[in-house]
């Protein structure tokens, strides 16, 4: 392995190690994703004015555009972690690759339904084949092609390197979703927050949707750490480290 | 505060039917999300511990076969632990 990794990443690497680290961090992220979301959709639901033009339907976007934001994150997160498995053979990567699939299918899920939700009062129809839409019904279908092909295999590992090529070939699809407003003449609005510029947003309306993204940018490190830790039991259930672990818990 | 009553909020300016429905498929969803690994991890640990119980009931059988042979064939039950 390159020397110029550090050595906490050696050992942090390792799933004993990882399981232990993770189930610290847990709970600290599930707090803060659930303190965090409260706070948000209280801003958002309560707060926030009605919009000028679509009433109150649009508080849908306080959880349809964290939504949207978190199912191209985890994808970044599957296709990053997918390569450095298929390249440096680290379990720890397969795993974080694999269980990141079923998150980002979820949230990929609740995009398109919640999409749809706000579309028909808006627009006047659940769906249509634009390029925004379809897209994300491309990145779902993806995410469930990773997950589908990581099971069919008898051997866990085979299955994972299997997997993750189908990931990184996806990425491709990631910028589609994220510039398909720009590219194509859409239904979809374009994009209303911009980090680096001037967002087109009230700022009693931007400060809720701010927090629900970080409250499920912190509930996607506790699914993943939650997800992470079983994986790896099963993973490793031939292990000493597991053995103790399944014994300790098995008496209570 | 955006709503004057509750009835009002509850309402959502005549989109209940929508803003409702979009937070509980959101909720809906991230639970079952949270709730499957917990079930597995109780799944996997107790088959763990279960093969971990056959392999040293198998053991102890194997240990009492060289003192009293005859007992051997009613020891073997077929039950192999997993690979």
């Amino acid at each position: 392995m390159s020397n110029w990794i550090p050595l906490w990443l050696h050992k942090l690497s390792s799933p004993p190690t990882f399981y232990r680290f993770a189930g610290t961090l847990l709970p600290w992220m599930m707090a803060l994703a659930l303190l965090l979301g409260a706070i948000g959709l209280y801003g958002g639901l309560v707060l926030a004015p009605p919009d000028y033009q679509q009433g109150d339907a649009y508080r849908i976007i306080f959880i349809h555009v964290p939504s949207a934001w978190m199912s191209m994150f985890i994808y970044g997160v599957m296709g990053v972690s997918a390569f450095i498995a298929l390249v440096w053979r680290i379990k720890l990567a397969e795993v974080v690759a694999m269980e990141s699939a079923p998150i980002g299918a979820a949230f990929t899920f609740i995009t398109l339904v919640t999409g749809s939700l706000w579309g028909k009062p808006m627009w006047g129809t659940w769906w249509t084949w634009d390029a925004r839409l379809t897209s994300e019904l491309v990145l779902l279908f993806l995410y469930l092609g990773v997950i589908g092909l990581y099971h069919a295999f008898e051997d866990r590992r085979q299955g994972a390197r299997a997997a993750a090529f189908l990931a990184i070939i996806g990425i491709i699809n990631v910028p589609i979703v994220h510039y398909s407003v720009t590219w194509w003449n859409t239904l979809h609005q374009g994009s209303t927050v911009d980090i680096f510029g001037h967002s087109k947003i009230a700022w009693d309306m931007l400060w809720p949707l701010l927090t629900v993204t970080l409250a499920t940018k912190f509930y996607y490190a506790a699914s993943l750490f939650r997800r992470a830790r079983t994986d790896l039991l099963a993973l490793e259930s031939g292990k000493e480290w597991v053995r103790q672990i399944a014994q300790r818990e098995g008496k209570r | 505060m955006s709503f004057h009553t509750l009835q009002g909020f509850f309402a959502m300016g005549g989109y209940a039917l929508y803003v409702w429905p979009a937070y509980a498929v959101f909720f809906t969803v991230l639970i079952a999300d949270t709730l499957s690994p917990i079930v597995r991890r109780r799944r996997v640990l107790r088959e763990l511990n279960a093969r971990l119980a056959r392999q040293s009931a198998r053991q102890a059988t194997q240990a009492s076969d060289t003192t009293t042979p005859t007992q051997t064939a009613a020891s073997t039950d077929g039950s192999r632990p997993c690979p």
